[in-house]
């Protein structure tokens, strides 16, 4: 037997009763009312990976903590999202993903637009416990637009995701495992000379200054990924 | 028996620096050396880098000249995009190098020597800072004061920000100025013109109190370089440069930013991290020179806006040729400053300072670009190599201080064997060895501001090492 489509489900959001639908997914739930989960990967428009792990919630009765991006409702779920646990765990994510390359908002072009940057304000993040591991990572400036500096990458995989899921192209994606991944376009070919439709897609929705358009080096480079959605509605409009 | 003094830190300068006085079997000063005790590492962590972020990374090496940086690291990029920048781009670049022209000076000056000029070379230590003056002079330490925030107040109206402003960006400026932002800078003119003044003034009344320091402060014959204009005005921003001899006779001249990295050289010697520059046709140590204000001021023949050729005139009438003491430094300094509100407010009438026009875009179009500017202190050469994708290969940066090391050298071991006699040394000799190096406000790393702040320790050694005389302040 299937269930209804339309399907009601009631759970408690930091103390809040609230309802939703069958399907949706705790960070759906909790923004619609207005209840803020901290995320860095995840972005309206695209599909969700539950990568960055900022979103993580606690749900009573079970000792894991959950993605709030991709973990789905049902009923008489209990949820924290903002518990001393949950701080703590995002204060280490934020100061490992500090120290893994070398994020110097002094000199980067996204500085005062970049998300990362932002987070570490929101969640109070003062230093880094961690050594930095400082890795000499390469910069591809061979496209004509825009350039990546692999050092800024947080592997949101936002890029690959707006590349393969609304531009069709899916030149971008991952090689590599943990600590080693990075981003490509396509077999790990130089970005100016790979298949790329120079749409900038990409560019707009990259939360750091990893992904960066030339022309705007020394101004403002603040990015606009709200077109998102409404590409998604047009096209469902078809 | 040989003895070795040394004042480490040296204070009331920009970095860190050290001074070693070497003392011979009879006491008497054999050599000194100035030490620039720190390495940046810019030119090597730069490379790979794409050649359009060089402004401002390399902005970075300084706090107080940050401009410096991003003026001739913008011109190295352009010249590897193969653009002229639009004129009023050119020209509110130029607006801003005189802005930062003044501030710098104006802190040199103010905060760092008038302690020693205007309160005494032996003056109590612990009053001879710039609140001392403040407190014995309230009209010069308010005129200092207020002269830097002209300067800086001028870049920030440019830039958004007073220091490492991201608007100087390879083909040109980021935003064009506003009408209202010109007016802002011309409302501030009479203020800066009465303080610059109230300096010179002041300065005129105490240089004769001096005689002894003018005489054994870096007081030698030797070539000086600088930027000039066709007609032989002085140039901060373009122009190319000279080297003229110690009699003012011209050695070579349109020396362009290009032809620069084909006669200048670089020597190092095993006691500093700042390499000795020297002009390459006359070999080193032959070949070496001076720049900054004293340079300019004895090749240029008129400075090109009216009270600061008046004050020129004045200058160049202390001595028949180019003036070899160091002391006057201070003097060409404050004659610069006037020229630089001068041509602030000349530079503001242009009927195209407001046009919108204001950046030139290319990519790369050359694997090879240097670019020259004059800093307050002096010459500053960037030159870099890239790839094909525009990414850093190569960097190489000479700056003023460099310059201007083998004169600082000989400037603290002439003070040294005046002041320092008998391996006896007083506070105030030691203070004069300073005062040697702040003549030419050398930017050792620019890192720091502190000044007055730091302890100054100043040992004598015996040749086994041991402390024979120590003076802390």
């Amino acid at each position: 037997m299937t269930e209804a489509p339309f399907e009601v489900k009631t759970l408690e959001i930091d103390g809040r009763e609230v309802s939703a639908r069958r399907g949706q997914t705790i960070l759906e739930v909790a923004r619609e009312h207005d209840i803020n989960i901290p995320t860095l990967c995840q972005m309206e428009g695209l599909s969700n990976v539950g990568a960055c792990r900022l979103c993580l919630v606690e749900i009573k009765g079970s000792n894991k903590l959950l993605p709030a991006c991709v973990a789905t409702v049902s009923e008489g779920m209990v949820v924290s999202t903002n518990t001393e646990r949950l701080q703590k765990h995002r204060h280490n994510i934020l100061e490992l993903l500090f120290a893994e390359r070398n994020h110097v908002c002094s000199v980067c072009v996204s500085n005062g637009h970049c998300e990362l940057q932002s987070m570490a304000q929101d969640q109070g993040l003062t230093h880094v416990r961690m050594p930095y591991r400082n890795p000499n990572l390469p910069v591809d400036a061979s496209h004509e637009r825009f350039t990546v500096d692999h050092n800024r990458c947080i592997l949101c995989t936002r890029c690959v995701r707006v590349c393969g899921e609304i531009e069709g192209a899916h030149v971008w994606d991952i090689m590599g495992r943990g600590i080693d991944s990075i981003v490509i376009t396509d077999l790990h070919e130089d970005w100016g000379e790979s298949s790329c439709t120079r749409c900038g897609k990409c560019v707009q929705v990259c939360p750091t200054g990893a992904l960066f358009d030339k022309s705007k080096i020394g101004s403002d480079h603040p990015k606009y990924p709200d077109f998102l959605p409404y590409l998604n509605l047009m096209r469902e409009a078809r | 028996m040989t003895q070795t003094i040394t004042i480490d830190p040296v204070t009331r300068l920009e970095g860190h620096g050290k001074i070693t006085i070497q003392m011979n079997d009879r006491g008497e000063v054999e050599d000194a050396h100035f030490h620039v005790t720190q390495v940046r590492g810019f030119e090597k962590f730069t490379e790979g880098r794409p050649f359009y972020e060089m402004p401002a990374l390399t902005a970075r090496i300084c706090g107080i000249c940050p401009v410096s940086h991003l003026l001739a690291s913008a011109k190295a990029c352009e010249a590897i995009m193969s653009v002229r920048i639009p004129h009023t781009a050119a020209q509110l670049r130029r607006i801003l190098n005189l802005a930062q022209m003044v501030q710098s000076h104006s802190l040199s000056f103010f905060h760092l020597s008038s302690p020693d000029l205007l309160l005494g070379m032996e003056s109590d230590p612990a009053h001879r800072h710039i609140f001392g003056v403040a407190a014995a002079r309230p009209e010069l330490g308010r005129a200092g004061i207020a002269l830097r925030r002209f300067g800086q107040h001028v870049i920030e109206l440019l830039g958004t920000k007073r220091i490492h402003t991201g608007w100087v960006i390879p083909g040109g400026v980021a935003e064009p100025l506003s009408s209202a932002k010109r007016d802002e800078m011309l409302a501030m003119m009479p203020e800066a013109y009465a303080n610059i003044g109230l300096a010179l003034a002041a300065y005129k009344q105490i240089a004769d109190k001096f005689r002894q320091e003018i005489g054994v402060f870096a007081n030698f014959p030797s070539s000086y370089l600088g930027l000039i204009n066709e007609d032989e005005s002085i140039e901060f921003s373009d122009g190319a440069l000279r080297l003229i001899d110690s009699k003012g006779a011209i050695i070579d001249d349109g020396i362009t930013a290009q032809r620069f990295t084909e006669v200048i050289g670089e020597a190092v010697e095993p006691y500093s991290y700042t390499k000795f520059v020297y002009y390459k046709p006359l070999g080193y140590p032959e070949g070496s020179y001076r720049v900054g204000p004293l340079a300019r001021l004895n090749i240029v023949k008129k400075m090109g806006t009216p009270k600061a050729n008046q004050e020129l005139a004045e200058f160049k009438q202390i001595a028949a040729g180019p003036l070899e003491s160091s002391f006057f430094f201070h003097h060409a300094r404050l004659v610069e400053v006037m020229h630089g509100i001068e041509k602030i407010e000349q530079i503001l009438a242009d009927p195209l300072i407001l046009d919108k026009h204001v950046r030139a875009t290319a990519g790369v179009n050359r694997l090879e670009g240097a670019g020259q500017i004059e800093a307050p202190r002096g010459t500053l050469n960037h030159h870099y190599k890239v790839d094909d994708y525009g990414k850093i290969t190569w960097a190489n940066l000479v700056v003023a201080t460099g310059h201007n090391n083998r004169a600082m050298n000989q400037g603290v071991l002439q003070a040294a064997k005046c002041y320092v006699k008998d391996g006896k040394f007083t506070e105030g000799a030691l203070n004069r060895v300073e005062a040697v190096i702040r003549c030419f406000d050398p930017c050792l790393s620019c890192s720091t501001h502190a000044f007055g702040q730091m302890p100054l320790h100043m040992t004598l050694l015996s040749a086994d090492g041991e402390i024979v005389d120590r003076v802390t302040r």
